[in-house]
């Protein structure tokens, strides 16, 4: 499906979601609390079949932070952005999607780790790549690095 | 997270060990803590982060020239079609295109890079399981094709040979005559290859009917490359969605059916021969012209989301860029093929024995600074 096709399909699925469409992949704006019957059925559906989900990461944009999934269909060869927005900066909290694509169980640990988002009903919610003991979530535009010495 | 000395013996009787973070086995600093139950593992949990450099936060403060440079650090067997990706994406957001010159210089460079990457592997898998002989072979072509890296990119590793439209300088004059000897030199050694190790009755045995891996499960877990490929899913990006020019060459995409370690090592020797026939189409129809498209000193990416893709030895690797218009990335992400290969191995290794834990190890070819970015 073209992305104007995938925009109309999505549409009369989820009439509530907003689109972006500035950038190269169709991108849909949804509610953080949305997301997991929206993933679902995209990847159940059978003409749309996003079985692939190729990236998943935030984007911290100091009011609010963006959690980004790319996903791809193998069958149809078409691309979906799901971008969903969480206000609450302070106590960041998403649903879990690591049991509809296990790959996102390492992501969303390394999301946790750099940038604090909580996901709900994750098995295993320890950092990943940092030291258990570590202050902070680097990856957020607020994080001071005491040790950064710039030349 | 616990180190050596605690819980020894779990409360089911499993007995966990640590292998790692300084294990040959494990090609790097990766530390696997392995449940088992006897020889057989029950469960198999990695710890990362021993070489994380947090990659993508000094990008952030880096400009669109010099955060590619970086990358080089992340998979350094591929360090050239990292610093592609790279490239391809920054110009991507420039909209510009590199000239047909610099673009098939890029992929000669990124088929030697593969060959490199593939031979260093076939000669570790060797060592890992026993065997120390094809180490040498390997190392054999590899440094040959090391050195024609080292003499037109001026590195043998880590190349950084390409800018954001095109590559840095011209191609060396040798290039050309030299790559052909090269590729004349591996075309032979191939069924020395085949008859050094593929057949080997002790090879075969601890690597067939080993680490099974589904179709269903390798798109799951969002694996990609050889591993995938073994598997029978398809998924070659440059197949997929070709950059600089891969539609124009003839090759194909080598899929395997069992989805054990064997399948996937067939998988890696078939792209050896596959990367040789793409640079034979194209060394000696390089067109003439610039090696490099006219950019602004400054390099400012318009507002907006770039995601570019390449396929490196490894799989597929995705550089997402998000611009808010300043001369640096506002936010970068890699999404490194290892990290997602590397989630599978917990899956993949339940019930096998622990010996069979190296091949498959061997056979996913991990790459650690490359999880760990």
């Amino acid at each position: 499906m073209t992305n104007e096709e995938l925009k109309q399909y999505i549409s009369a699925l989820f009439p509530s979601v907003t689109y972006d469409e500035t950038g190269e992949f169709l991108n849909v704006l949804i509610a953080s609390t949305e997301l997991r019957p929206i993933v679902q059925s995209l990847r159940q559906d059978d003409a749309l079949k996003f079985d692939f989900l190729f990236c998943l990461t935030c984007i911290d944009w100091k009011t609010n932070l963006m959690m980004v999934y790319h996903l791809l269909s193998k069958t149809h060869k078409h691309i979906v952005v799901i971008k969903a927005k969480i206000a609450d900066v302070v106590k960041p909290e998403i649903e879990t999607i690591c049991d509809i694509y296990q790959t996102a169980n390492f992501h969303e640990r390394e999301v946790y780790d750099l940038f604090g988002v909580n996901f709900k009903n994750h098995p295993d919610m320890r950092r990943l790549l940092l030291d258990e003991n570590w202050d902070g979530y680097p990856l957020r535009k607020n994080y001071v690095d005491e040790n950064m010495i710039t030349i | 997270m616990s180190l050596l000395g605690e819980d020894i013996v779990t409360e089911e009787g499993e007995f966990v060990i640590n292998i790692g973070p300084q294990h040959p086995s494990t090609h790097g600093v990766l530390h696997l803590k392995v449940w088992l139950d006897g020889e057989t593992i029950k469960k198999v949990q990695p710890h990362l982060g021993y070489i994380h450099r947090s990659i993508e936060k000094m990008s952030e403060s880096l400009s669109y020239r010099n955060f590619i440079y970086a990358t080089s650090r992340m998979d350094y067997l591929s360090a050239h079609i990292n610093n592609q990706a790279c490239a391809l994406c920054v110009e991507k957001g420039l909209q510009i295109e590199a000239p047909p010159r610099a673009q098939m210089i890029r992929v000669i460079l990124a088929e030697l890079t593969r060959l490199a990457s593939h031979q260093l592997w076939w000669g570790c898998t060797g060592l890992d399981l026993g065997a120390v002989s094809p180490f040498f072979y390997a190392f054999r072509e590899r440094e040959a094709i090391l050195e024609i890296m080292e003499e037109t990119c001026g590195a043998r590793l880590t190349q950084n040979f390409c800018v954001p439209g095109g590559i840095m300088t011209d191609i060396h004059p040798n290039f050309q005559k030299r790559t052909n000897d090269v590729l004349k030199q591996i075309k032979s050694k191939f069924q020395e290859y085949d008859d050094v190790l593929t057949g080997n009755v002790i090879f075969e045995n601890r690597n067939k009917n080993v680490g099974f891996l589904s179709a269903e499960d390798a798109i799951s877990f969002g694996c990609t490359g050889p591993m995938a490929r073994g598997s029978g899913v398809s998924c070659d990006v440059r197949k997929w969605f070709p950059y600089d020019g891969y539609d124009k060459v003839q090759f194909d995409e080598v899929l395997g059916k069992e989805g054990d370690c064997f399948s996937r090592y067939m998988v890696r020797m078939h792209e050896m021969k596959q990367s040789v026939s793409i640079i034979e189409q194209l060394i000696d129809n390089i067109p003439e012209g610039d090696f490099q498209a006219k950019t602004k000193m400054v390099l400012k990416l318009p507002k907006g989301e770039f995601y570019q893709r390449v396929e490196t030895a490894r799989g597929e690797l995705g550089v997402f860029i998000v611009s808010d218009g300043a001369a640096s990335p506002y936010r970068i992400k890699y999404r490194s093929p290892n990290f997602s290969n590397l989630s599978a191995l917990d899956h993949i290794a339940r019930g096998y024995k622990i010996g069979d834990l190296v091949a498959i190890m061997s056979t996913i070819d991990l790459i650690i600074p490359d999880v760990d970015r």
